[in-house]
């Protein structure tokens, strides 16, 4: 065995050979902007519209909250079918305290929040220490919790809510330099986050380069690097145009920014991927497995509510359908953005584009008026492509 | 000559596996390939095979008289070249027929001819002296026997050269004296064998030609009939220098009672009237190497593993005590924190996350060392798996390649280094040089020592009775669950260890 020297022959074979290597990770953010410029161009410039831009982070930050939980339980190796139901239950419960007995908006989140962490926790108990197949358990609380919701609304739609309560998902930043319109605070958010990602890049950069870790090649960096600026920079310049930055913006923001520091960096969500890589062997090395598992289906819990009461207040009512089928997006998401079904692996940077992918699928499909069944088919194929793709790549490898 | 492989050289990221390899096989012969672990021995059969596809390698291969290029493992199959792989590839749920017919059933138009299956398959077992039925489940089986059923299906698909990777690294002796006779058998009947092993007494037993391959080249291919091949040269060809021992010096001083386990009792984690472990109670003190000999099924690694976190068995009942102090083993992460560590004998489905890198692997058992607060330190964590790939000269480019391409004998050091990581003062190896080559050994028995005259405690499980008796103070003989009998290292041979487990 002759030791090559990683970075010596990365040199050699270029740009072109190492996106070929890596090609999962460019792939699936080529495929957003493709999409993307696919939609702006046959919606005839509609997709991209500041009032539009602004409707695709609304319409989708359930989705995206939910992707952040779902990914966790996948990387865990399990599944959780019900969070659609959950969804759609704690909007349900909010709507019953809110609107029906009229308690406090402050008093009925936390709450809606508790009971969408006992909700995971109900069904981590019996994954987790039961064994019970995940798949099962949740199968289980998605009937269970719609026809809960079902009842708690019985069968009508409560709503609407009132103002404060709209805001957790209608709501705007205020702009904090007084403008109206265009809103600076926003474009002051992109430039602030442009230069973040970069010199957090860089950063990791310096730091691979003193392991010698085989890095991307630098012109690439740039490449990357400028289309994401660019990108967050249109769109923080398109937001200003319109309200300025949505409230549930900023909290997908942060919490995207808080899961990926939690997967990437900290000892519990390393331990996460290790039971998902091999439970036994993790089980072996100290990790108490039965616990994580628990935990990632509380975590599910939680964000599940959260995502319900986001939705609630954007449609400003709750109706016994609401979240119905959304798991399956939620879980299309996390495939597409590259996790592994028997667990281990996958990233919450890439569930968070699947979910654009999807969303800007939705989004633009509604635009063109094509109808809901050629979207579900359309949604299909494009999971189907994605996991393909994977697979190929993976044996290509081999 | 029924095949040639002439020149081949393969590469993947990183890592040059082979490079201008040659080997020369002669029709009806047992030819056995030996090289230090990483060597590339099993890549080299997996060009062979069609694992890697013609395409993916350079070189050329002639078989039987032809240019040969395959392109999948049935294309190679088809020509009577069968791969029984190092790891074992049989469905435990299915029976032993259900196995050898697998992907190759008896029957018409997809309709199983099962009287046939089971007439055909008890011919098979009749060959391989298997005396089993063939509706018993594979799962039933012992390691040993389900390489026979391996070997079974490979004679079911008319095999004229069969490879062997390793095929007896997870066999006791009885058990691998049988395969070895098998082999024999196989050849009076024409069947041309490669057999690769890391057990030179075997090597020398059964094989006709010996090549050996270091750092992807081969190096000598030697006729062994006669019997003037020694293993020391094999030794010298594979590490590339003279090896005068095959078991370090260490300086036994035995200090306090470091470990010890009181009236030991394990029950079966199923069948609850079954008691693996019955009234055990064995002393460890600093600086000592203690073995625990037995056949397998002895319950030597129930004991281990009921000991480390409760992994194995229920009903546990009895007292360990570290250092003079009853200490709390009821969970894995309590075991470690009082200072035990245990190596697994099964590096691949217990000791690693084979999709992982070694950096990740390293780390997993002790993660508080390398993070502040919960927050991983990645430079530390770097810097630790760097400094064991050193020391205990894992051969790889980098920490950061995933454990799953390393050689088998590189795992465990991937396995050794994670659980030194942890600092234990009591060290449980299972079967610590399962599948390792002498040089790695060497090394491992050298860790050993190290460990041991810094005043630790080594329990060492091993199947392997010279290296028992090459480097433990005493040895503990294990049978149906209680300790028959002890022997101090002045006492210990062979002889007397069999004695003793046949006694009973
Ligand atoms: N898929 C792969 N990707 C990268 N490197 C690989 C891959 N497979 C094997 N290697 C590397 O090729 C070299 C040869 O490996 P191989 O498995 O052939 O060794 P071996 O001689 O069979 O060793 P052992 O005795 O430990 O089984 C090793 O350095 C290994 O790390
Ligand atoms: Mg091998």
């Amino acid at each position: 065995m002759e030791q090559v020297d990683p970075a010596q022959q990365a040199a050699r074979l270029g740009i072109g050979a190492y996106v070929a290597r890596h090609i999962r990770d460019y792939g699936l953010l080529f495929a957003l902007i493709a999409i993307m410029v696919f939609f702006q161009v046959v919606t005839g410039g509609t997709l991209l519209k500041p009032v539009n831009i602004t409707n695709l982070f609304l319409q989708n930050s359930y989705i995206i909250i939910m992707a952040l939980g779902m990914l966790l339980v996948i990387v865990g190796g399990h599944i959780d079918l019900s969070v659609g139901s959950v969804m759609g239950f704690i909007g349900a419960l909010a709507a019953v305290m809110i609107v029906t007995l009229g308690l406090p908006v402050a008093v009925a989140i936390p709450v809606c929040l508790v009971v969408g962490m006992g909700i995971g926790a109900v069904q981590g108990y019996f994954v987790a220490y039961w064994r019970i197949p995940s798949f099962i358990v949740t199968l289980a609380g998605m009937l269970v919790f719609r026809g809960l919701s079902l009842w708690l609304l019985a069968g009508q739609s409560v709503g609407p809510f009132p103002k404060s309560f709209q805001a957790l998902s209608t709501g705007f930043i205020p702009d904090l330099f007084g403008m109206d319109r265009p809103n600076l605070l926003a474009m002051a958010v992109g430039v602030v986050a442009v230069v973040a990602l970069l010199w957090l890049g860089l950063r990791a950069r310096a730091r691979d380069a003193r392991y010698g870790i085989e890095g991307e090649p630098f012109g690439l960096f740039l490449l990357r690097n400028a289309i994401v600026a660019a990108a967050l920079l249109f769109v923080t310049w398109k937001l200003a145009w319109f309200r300025g930055l949505p409230n549930v913006l900023l909290s997908m923001v942060v919490l995207t920014v808080v899961y990926v520091f939690v997967t990437e960096r900290t000892t519990l969500g390393r331990r996460v991927y290790a039971v998902g890589g091999n439970a036994k062997a993790a089980k072996l090395s100290g990790i108490r497995t039965e616990r994580l598992t628990f935990l990632t289906f509380v975590n599910m819990g939680l964000l599940a509510a959260l995502a319900g009461l986001v939705f609630a207040a954007r449609l400003n009512t709750a109706t016994p359908k609401a979240g119905f089928a959304v798991e399956l997006d939620v879980i299309a998401a996390v495939f597409i953005g590259g996790a592994s079904m028997s667990g281990g692996s996958g990233k919450i940077v890439g569930a968070v584009v699947g979910a654009f992918i999807m969303g800007v699928m939705n989004n633009g499909m509604s635009i063109l008026g094509i109808g809901i069944d050629y979207q579900q088919v359309i949604k299909g194929l494009v999971l189907l492509a994605a996991v393909f793709f994977d697979v190929y790549n993976k044996n290509k490898d081999a | 000559m029924l095949l040639e492989m002439r020149n081949i050289t393969k590469t993947f990221p990183g890592v040059k596996a082979l490079d201008d390899v040659s080997l020369a096989v002669r029709e009806g012969e047992i030819h056995a390939i030996c090289g230090e672990n990483g060597a590339g021995k099993s890549t080299l059969m997996k060009v062979l095979s069609g694992v890697y596809p013609a395409g993916s390698y350079q070189g050329e291969i002639v078989y039987d008289g032809a240019r040969a290029e395959f392109r999948d493992i049935r294309d190679s199959e088809e020509r009577g070249i069968i791969i029984i792989h190092q790891e074992l590839a049989l469905v435990p749920l299915l029976s032993i027929a259900e196995n050898i017919f697998l992907g190759n059933e008896r029957g018409r138009n997809g309709v199983i001819d099962w009287p046939e299956t089971f007439r055909q398959t008890e011919g098979l077992l009749a060959k391989v002296g298997l005396r089993e039925t063939p509706g018993a489940r594979v799962e039933s089986l012992g390691v040993g026997k389900q390489q026979l059923v391996e070997i079974a299906k490979a004679l079911s698909k008319n095999v004229r050269l069969l490879i062997l990777d390793e095929p007896t690294a997870a066999l006791s002796e009885a058990d691998s004296q049988a395969l070895l006779d098998l082999l024999l058998g196989l050849k009076a009947q024409g069947v041309t064998s490669i057999i690769i092993s890391h057990k030179l007494n075997e090597v020398r037993r059964v094989a006709d030609t010996v090549t050996v391959i270091r750092d992807g080249a081969t190096i000598s291919t030697t006729d062994a009939r006669g019997g003037t091949l020694t293993e020391d040269r094999i030794v010298r060809d594979m590490v590339g220098r003279d090896m005068a021992h095959r078991f370090p010096d260490r300086d036994r001083r035995a200090g306090d009672v470091v470990f010890e386990l009181r009236n030991w009792n394990v029950r079966h984690p199923e069948q609850r009237d079954r008691r693996m472990i019955r009234d055990l109670s064995m002393q460890v003190r600093a600086g000592e190497v203690v073995g625990i000999a037995g056949l397998m099924g002895a319950g030597r690694t129930e004991l281990a593993m009921s000991v480390f976190g409760r992994s194995y068995g229920r009903d546990i009942t009895g007292e360990a005590l570290i250092h003079g102090r009853p200490v709390d083993l009821s969970t894995v992460d309590r075991a470690i924190a009082a200072g035990l560590a245990y190596v697994t004998e099964d590096r691949k489905s217990l000791g690693l996350i084979l999709d992982e890198t070694i950096r990740r692997n390293v780390s997993l058992a002790n993660l508080d060392a390398v993070a502040t607060r919960g927050v991983i330190e990645e430079a530390r964590e770097t810097e630790v798996a760097e400094t064991y790939r050193q020391s205990l000269r894992i051969r790889t480019p980098g920490v950061f390649q995933k454990v799953m391409n390393l050689s088998g004998g590189n795992q465990q050091k991937v396995v050794l280094a994670k659980w030194l990581f942890t600092e234990p003062e009591v060290l449980i190896l299972d079967e610590p040089t399962r599948g390792i080559d002498v040089g790695a050994k060497y090394e491992i028995y050298n860790i050993i020592n190290e460990l041991s005259a810094a005043g630790k405690a080594v329990v060492m499980i091993s199947s392997e009775m010279p290296e028992l008796l090459g480097m433990c103070d005493r040895i503990h003989v294990m049978n149906e669950g209680c300790f028959v009998g002890e022997l101090t290292a002045a006492e210990a041979s062979q002889e007397a260890i069999m004695s003793l487990i046949v006694k009973e």
